[in-house]
């Protein structure tokens, strides 16, 4: 037990390692804001623009929707940041790692407001366009609402699940929370600011994982 | 746009570091493998516990689902390791990974499953209990034959992103698929090898994408 708390609930080592430690909190906390407004507000406009229907360009929508669904954002990351610099593109790790989350929830969030978009009743679609509004009004102001409100659960929970990912831009060196966690545990030859750092997660997820049960309930089809 | 081929679509790399990629595939592989069937099947297991209402046990499945899906599963992964060698406990990286990537699998699979048996009215208990099926009977033949086929998307959806973790094992220098095509961009000097590692990965699943786009947009209509 004495093992445990010296090594795992260190507070000497937690203590001398904290201010550090929330500076990465912080970096965590910006990373998943900015990944999540991006990529939402990306994946709304695709979805948007995949509404006109214009064959090739949503043909090509789809291909990369699909390629940025298929591979690990891990993989993606690596790319950004190890590959793109041989052609001239090197970006810091901070924008790598953002770059790469942004595209993946934008990929899932444009498949999510497209289902939305299309199990609105095309009756809605005849309606509106017959009192006169046009096709943009109808979208925006007749269909997108209700479309929206159908995606608010799985949305929910994909923008948790990204924010989860700003895990792995530690990979890439951004001096993130687990990032920093490694460092100091490395410096310090003792685990506890790793526990540390599952503590500040917990901080930050186990309200939304409740979180997202609530918006279920609320927002979820009733069966 | 030369420039493009000669990084990234290099066919004298491909072939050059070909054989090193299918092994990390390979391991890759080895990975789904073990994960997916046994997060799955204890996924099922904390499901179907939390269908015979003891609260106590309740409580207890509530605290390991809701608790490890708060956590990256890369943050698992570096807590057990490096976190645990601390404590006597050397996992050698496919062990660790393993162990992680199943304890994040499994509150998932459990938390699906779990709505899944929910989803099935209580009507359906009663008429197969009176009768004379046990409980027991009762789950197996009438509750989870409906349950789980209430909830294929989501379970191809979490099959899909635990297959996708598994790249996280890199981390820890276990030489999958990501993992090999790193070491491969080191020795060759050009990246090459990273984009095959993701085309291969995005041929692989896509098939898996699509289907699912299909299940969830039928799910939703």
């Amino acid at each position: 037990m004495g093992q445990i708390l010296y090594y795992y609930f260190n507070l000497d080592v937690i203590w001398r390692y904290l201010p550090d430690m929330l500076g990465g909190f912080l970096v965590t906390l910006s990373m998943a804001a900015l990944v999540v407004v991006l990529g939402i507000v990306g994946g709304l406009v695709l979805a948007v623009l995949r509404a006109f229907r214009v064959r090739p360009l949503n043909w090509l929508m789809i291909f990369i929707v699909d390629a940025f669904r298929a591979v690990p954002p891990l993989v993606i990351m690596v790319f950004v940041y190890f590959a793109l610099p041989y052609v001239g593109l090197s970006l810091s790790s901070f924008a790598a790692a953002t770059l790469s989350l942004t595209l993946v929830l934008m990929a899932f969030a444009e498949e999510i407001f497209w289902a939305g978009i299309t199990s609105v009743d095309r009756g809605q679609w005849e309606a509106a366009r017959s009192t006169g509004i046009g096709f943009l009004g109808t979208l925006v102001s007749v269909i997108l609402p209700q479309a929206v409100q159908l995606a608010i659960p799985p949305l929910t929970n994909r923008a948790i699940a990204i924010t989860k990912g700003t895990s792995l831009a530690s990979v890439i060196a951004v001096q993130e929370i687990i990032n920093r966690a490694s460092s100091a545990q490395a410096q310090a030859a003792n685990p506890s600011p790793l526990m540390l750092g599952a503590i500040l997660y917990l901080i930050i997820f186990a309200p939304l994982v409740r979180g997202s049960r609530w918006v279920e309930a609320r927002f979820g089809r009733r069966r | 746009m030369q420039a493009i081929i000669q990084n990234f679509f290099n066919v004298g790399i491909v072939l050059h570091v070909w054989p090193l990629l299918l092994k990390g595939l390979l391991l890759t592989a080895e990975l789904v493998l073990v994960v997916v069937p046994v997060g799955a099947v204890v996924g099922l297991l904390v499901a179907t516990l939390y269908s015979f209402h003891v609260r106590w046990l309740n409580a207890i499945l509530i605290a390991y689902v809701d608790l490890l899906r708060a956590f990256p599963p890369l943050v698992l992964l570096i807590l057990i390791y490096f976190g645990m060698p601390f404590l006597n406990v050397n996992l050698p990286a496919f062990m660790a990974a393993a162990l992680a990537l199943f304890l994040n699998g499994s509150s998932y699979y459990g938390e699906i499953f779990r709505a899944g048996i929910e989803s099935i009215g209580a009507g359906q208990w009663e008429a197969a209990r009176s009768t004379g099926l046990t409980r027991l009977q009762t789950l197996t033949w009438v509750i989870l034959p409906q349950a789980i086929r209430n909830v294929i998307p989501p379970l191809a959806t979490n099959t899909l992103e635990l297959i996708k973790a598994t790249s996280i094992a890199s981390v820890v220098a276990f030489p999958e698929l990501l993992r090999s095509a790193r070491i491969a961009q080191g020795l060759v000097y050009n990246p090459t090898p990273l984009m095959v590692a993701a085309l291969i990965y995005f041929i692989l699943l896509w098939p898996l994408v699509r289907v699912l786009s299909r299940l969830e947009r039928r799910l939703i209509n």
